[in-house]
């Protein structure tokens, strides 16, 4: 090995499933490989490795995105949320009863970025984002079945659970159609919220 | 892939003096760090400029829109003003990639991003845009999805980005900062065509950074609409970024009125967005009839020189233009 081949090393802090974690990285590695291999969190799936199948999605920054295309030296700071962060306080979140409710996986191995991804696009939903099928985007969306296969479908299922899946997050996808429909829901919610 | 040194400049002038010597500007990622992990692209130092202060939005009082580099895809789209007021450049971002890719992607990264032609993708297989000289198997080969104006016989690749199909109808001009100051190049001359030098998708100099797009101010609806193999999450086989203002009575039946304004651009046809200059000429002041949308999307496509596997996309580019336009004068 040349010179120019030895690998490079940097220092990270990622908080994880809010633990704070100090980390060495080659600087190759993606995200996915340092929340699988470093840091055991196996519940991230490496699929295509190439952003395709969304089997890597966890929430960054409070977003969803691909583990595998980010590069962890990037995110230095950076705050991840994995499938094992979802659920709190021993009780699994809104989204994964759903998807238990409503059978929405087989073998289980795209199922934890469904599950982050699911989570993070009813967020979106929630603040207004249009996608690619809105017919006019300066409207907020309503989660009707297309709004919510267009929104995951940056993460296949080779199962084929997809009828599951869009029954799961249109179950969850409740409240937010229901601001939609009547914004007096949200000022509902915000006194609710504030209760609690 | 190869070992490299990861920076992250503090300003735009620390980020200008690291890109030399085989080092790459990183965005988002999305697409850079998959050619990494395929052997295409092989830099020595990431410069990280995702950080740069280049991540606003900011409308001027005429209604330009200044687009920050640094703007990540989704929060493009998700912008209230830029819904209203440039609704195809918000639907032109919404049909490319996934929810999860436009998160992590930058505005910056959308227009540099490389073909999707697989030859190029292949670092086992020669590519005059990935090892110039090597000839281009394409041609040939697997073009179905490939251009049909303005490549060479060097290269027939096309441009990937649904963006900046929509920037390039929209008049738009990308600023750049580079070793010499800052610059602002008009959409159209940003991206060339391959010719003999098919290894250079831009007219950016070296180490130049792309800090911001503007866009002018469009008073007239628009659209963008997309063909692609499956419903969602697929690269363009055609796509028209439109938009149109017509005046004059319109009769029950949806005919007559006449063209005041254009904007047209094609996708998934050419190594650059293509804008419809010809297509325009004709319609900017005739009447605003299918015969004359027609007549319009047939003298931009005369200039096709389809292959093999891809002449579909002539009659798929100008029914699709023909039918955006329609739709769009129900509109106006």
């Amino acid at each position: 090995m040349d010179s120019e081949a030895r690998p490079v090393h940097a220092d990270v802090t990622l908080t994880v499933n809010g633990s704070e974690r100090r980390l060495r990285v080659d600087t190759r590695s993606s995200l996915l490989d340092v929340l699988r291999e470093t840091l055991g969190l196996t519940g991230s799936k490496k699929g295509c490795d190439h952003g395709q199948c969304g089997a890597c999605t966890v929430l960054l920054d409070g977003r969803r995105a691909n583990a595998c295309l980010a590069l962890a030296v990037a995110h230095d700071g950076a705050e991840v949320v994995t499938v094992e962060g979802l659920a709190a306080d021993g009780r699994l979140s809104a989204v994964q009863e759903a998807f238990v409710e409503n059978d929405a996986f087989q073998c289980g191995y795209c199922t934890p970025g469904q599950l982050c991804s699911a989570t993070a696009m009813l967020d979106e939903a929630r603040a207004g984002w249009p996608s690619a099928v809105t017919a006019d985007v300066s409207r907020d969306p309503f989660l009707d079945d297309a709004e919510i296969r267009e929104r995951m479908s940056g993460n296949l299922c080779r199962c084929g659970a997809y009828v599951g899946i869009v029954a799961a997050v249109r179950d969850v996808a409740g409240e937010t159609n229901r601001a939609a429909r009547d914004p007096g829901a949200v000022a509902e919610r915000i006194k609710e919220a504030s209760r609690t | 892939m190869r070992p490299f040194v990861y920076e992250r400049p503090a300003n735009v002038a620390d980020a200008l003096e690291l890109h030399r010597d085989g080092a790459l500007y990183l965005g988002g990622g999305t697409n850079l760090v998959d050619l990494m992990r395929l052997g295409v692209e092989e830099p020595t130092r990431l410069v990280d400029v995702s950080r740069l202060p280049y991540g606003e939005i900011e409308v001027r009082p005429d209604g330009t829109l200044v687009i920050g580099a640094a703007v990540r895809n989704s929060d493009l789209a998700a912008d209230r003003t830029v819904r209203e007021t440039h609704p195809m450049l918000a639907q032109a971002v919404l049909m490319g990639a996934s929810g999860q890719i436009r998160n992590q992607a930058t505005v910056g990264g959308n227009l540099l991003q490389r073909t999707r032609c697989s030859y190029f993708q292949d670092a086992s297989k020669p590519c005059n845009k990935r090892e110039p000289g090597t000839g281009c198997p394409a041609r040939e080969g697997e073009h179905h999805n490939l251009a049909i104006l303005g490549h060479s016989p060097e290269c027939v690749a096309t441009h990937p980005s649904d963006m900046a199909v929509a920037l390039a109808a929209l008049d738009a001009s990308v600023r750049v900062r580079g070793r010499d100051g800052e610059r602002t190049i008009p959409f159209e001359e940003f991206h060339r065509l391959p010719g003999g030098e098919p290894e250079r998708d831009s007219n950016l100099r070296d180490g130049d950074l792309v800090t911001a797009v503007e866009v002018p101010p469009l008073a007239m609806p628009s659209r963008y609409r997309k063909v692609r193999e499956r419903a969602s999450f697929a690269f363009a086989l055609v796509s028209v970024a439109a938009a149109v203002r017509t005046v004059g009575a319109t009769v029950p039946d949806g005919e007559g009125g006449v063209v005041r304004d254009v904007r047209l651009a094609l996708g998934g046809v050419a190594h650059k967005p293509w804008r419809c200059r010809r297509a325009e000429d004709v319609l900017r002041g005739a009447p605003a009839d299918e015969e004359t949308f027609l007549r319009a999307a047939e003298a931009e496509l005369e200039a096709a020189e389809p292959l093999r596997d891809n002449a579909y996309k002539v009659p798929l580019a100008r029914n699709l233009i023909v039918r955006t336009l329609l739709d769009l004068r129900e509109a106006s």
